[in-house]
């Protein structure tokens, strides 16, 4: 069953379009992600999804029901706000409560929901409490126990976890997964952090000027991200992206970057039959830092393609040590391991993984092959 | 152009003192004036209240005669009462009709801003004026009595100016005009300050407008309630140019405040002494409602800086 289906809409502020033609069908259980940049739209979805705000065309249906005209505490979902949006002048509990008082739920239920709730999330201590004698952490989870107490159909995340600390937000990230497996609900998040997305969704819509560019699994937007939109805001650092041309050679396409200078750089592609069409014509040339690697790294059994390429800057992070070198000219990053450590100004050996290059459309932007 | 840069080394550096001058003459020469003022006179007023000083001060000791004098007068005992009715009438109808205005006004209505003007606009008034205008206004032969009675309406009374009863409420409605635009102008304020997540979540959870008000938005409001009560108390203890120029204590002295009590002392019956005792009470009345205040803010701050 389709927990949540938007169809064909849109969303105009005067003379400015902040949505256009939007279409999603999140299946029940699910942990949609919903990302982007500021500014794209992300989280007037959101607000529209819930009620706060109303759409200029479209419909939207909630456990199978159109809800246009429905008030939010009719829709039976629940929010979670960035900045928690907890009431101050109300213990935890009453946080808590607040919903089911509005809806004259009796108060043994409430307590016994409460009880629940608090246990689940590990907040019985603080019930008592009011919001601003909580952490950063002990609010979000205050929280989330307001929303889950609801048991709606439909979670709405708005951004939870982008006022806590770095440590706090990985930590928390992992509850609300576990949280997310555990009770199996059907979550529609909304974040501009693409490693949330990654991490957390089922499936991601990545949002950029009030459309949606791609909605997918995280493997399939990571691996086959439906233009370079997508390809440079999903991975940290993000795709190398840069021009190229297609040639044909006896044995298929190959792609060539840099062409006619004295460092060109040629690379045969396999298994890329969509790109055929464009042979003989301008594309651009994706790939990702990880799939640049040092020269002895054997990427599956076959031969690496190996290739000398002058490096200009190495990071090393600890984990890994990134490097900015040019192939063909064109600067990209490469991934390789810690210990390793080229010079500065030197030249050495990179393996590429060519089984995973992108090619895209430099017109569409769109992805060929 | 690096100014600091190229100059530091070829200009000796201006001796401290002299740097910090202007922070000195800005902050110390105003803060010793006023309090020397403040102080001194307060202190000398304390002084002359257990004196039997009349039209001049002399040297002396007579205890509390004074004190014991003027609360046994009958002027400052309807001064009392009229304080603690004009008090607490004024500063609970202000307070409630500023924040009803607060409330109207934050429903993102057009023309918000010329309105909040107008309601703020009174307060640029001198009390002089205010009290001379709502003179007339309530005056039943030129004001509103009039003005209705012309209308056709010749059975209406308006006379709460001269109603010895009622007079005191003309004061609250001069006061209240003049000072609820203050009122709504920080209850406005809180108002804006209130996290519009909230009320979000409160339409989520599903409480209406009413319910959102009374448990989520004027419990938040209460600091700025304590600070407008605060504000307008010590307003209501100091009236003085208000009620000379609305009805003058009168009629009779049924309108009689503190403050008209210690002028009429002082500078027309010119018993200095008794007027310095009756000043000095209404210190303690003002001293009673602010030290609580400044240990309640003591107390917010501490709790402030603890979270």
């Amino acid at each position: 069953m389709a927990a949540l289906s938007i169809r064909a809409l849109s969303k105009r502020y005067a003379n400015l379009e902040v949505l256009k033609d939007i279409a999603l069908d999140i299946e029940s259980g699910e942990f949609t992600v919903l990302v982007g940049p500021s500014g794209c739209g992300k989280s007037t979805l959101l607000n529209i999804v819930a009620g706060l705000d109303r759409p200029s065309a479209g419909t939207i249906e909630i456990g199978g029901r159109v809800v246009n005209d429905v008030a939010p505490k009719d829709r039976d979902i629940a929010m979670v706000f960035q900045s928690y949006a907890l009431y101050p002048s109300m213990t935890v509990r009453q946080n808590i409560t607040f919903g089911m008082e509005c809806r004259h739920v009796p108060k043994a239920e409430q307590d016994a929901a409460v009880g629940h709730v608090a246990k689940l999330l590990q907040i019985e201590p603080l019930l008592g409490r009011k919001p601003s004698q909580l952490s950063g952490g002990q609010r979000q989870r205050v929280a989330m126990g307001r929303a889950l107490v609801r048991n709606p159909l439909l979670f709405l995340f708005d951004e939870p976890l982008s006022n806590l600390d770095a440590k706090l937000r990985v930590e928390m990230r992992m509850e609300i997964k576990r949280l997310h497996q555990r009770i199996g609900a059907t979550i529609v998040y909304v974040t501009h952090d693409q490693i949330e997305a990654m991490t957390m969704a089922t499936r991601i819509a990545v949002m950029h000027q009030g459309s949606v560019q791609q909605f997918a699994d995280p493997d399939t937007v990571y691996r086959y991200p439906a233009n370079l939109f997508v390809a440079r805001f999903m991975g940290s650092p993000p795709m190398n992206t840069m021009p190229a041309r297609l040639e044909a050679e006896n044995d298929g396409p190959v792609v060539v970057i840099g062409a006619g200078r004295p460092d060109e750089l040629r690379l045969r592609l396999r298994g890329y039959d969509a790109a055929a069409p464009f042979v003989g014509r301008k594309v651009v040339f994706g790939i990702r830092p990880e799939c640049i690697a040092e020269g002895s790294r054997t990427f599956s059994s076959e031969a690496p393609v190996l290739v000398e390429a002058p490096v200009e800057l190495v990071e090393p992070t600890g984990a890994e040590t990134m490097v900015l070198l040019r192939l063909g000219g064109e600067p990209a990053m490469a991934r390789v391991s810690p210990d390793i450590r080229p010079a500065p100004g030197t030249s050495a050996a990179f393996a590429l993984d060519t089984r995973r290059i992108c090619l895209f459309d430099p017109e569409t932007e769109r992805l060929i092959a | 152009m690096s100014n600091a840069a190229t100059m530091r080394p070829g200009r000796p550096a201006l001796p401290e003192w002299v740097r910090r001058l202007p922070e000195y003459l800005t902050i110390w020469v105003p803060l010793l004036l006023s309090a020397a003022h403040l102080v001194s006179f307060s202190l000398w007023t304390i002084w002359i209240s257990f004196t039997p000083s009349t039209l001049v001060p002399v040297a002396g000791w007579v205890g509390l005669r004074n004190y014991t004098a003027v609360t046994a007068s009958r002027n400052w005992q309807i001064a009392f009462d009229n304080l603690l009715l004009f008090g607490s009438a004024f500063v609970l109808l202000s307070a409630a009709t500023g924040l009803i205005l607060a409330i109207l006004l934050d429903q993102r209505i057009r023309g918000e801003n010329v309105l909040r003007s107008i309601f703020l606009y009174p307060l640029a008034v001198s009390f002089v004026v205010t009290g001379t205008v709502w003179s007339w206004l309530l005056n039943p032969g030129l004001g509103i009595q009039k003005l209705v009675h012309d209308l056709g309406w010749t059975s209406f009374k308006f006379d709460w100016l001269i109603d010895r009863d009622m007079a005191i409420w003309t004061i609250v409605i001069a006061a209240i005009w003049q000072s609820c635009g203050f009122a709504m102008a920080l209850f406005l304020a809180g108002l804006r300050s209130v996290d519009p997540d909230i009320i979000k979540a409160a339409q989520i959870d599903g409480a209406g407008p009413v319910r959102t008000y009374r448990r989520i938005i004027l419990p938040s409001l209460w600091p700025i309630t304590v600070t407008v009560v605060v504000i307008q108390l010590q307003f209501a203890i100091s009236t003085f140019d208000l009620v000379r120029a609305l009805t003058n204590g009168g009629p009779g002295i049924a309108t009689q405040l503190p403050a008209l009590v210690v002028y009429d002392l002082m500078f027309q019956r010119s018993l200095l002494g008794r007027g310095a005792a009756a000043a000095v009470l209404m210190l303690l009345i003002l001293l009673a409602v602010l030290l609580p205040y400044a240990a309640w803010r003591y107390i917010q701050r501490r709790r402030g800086a603890h979270a």
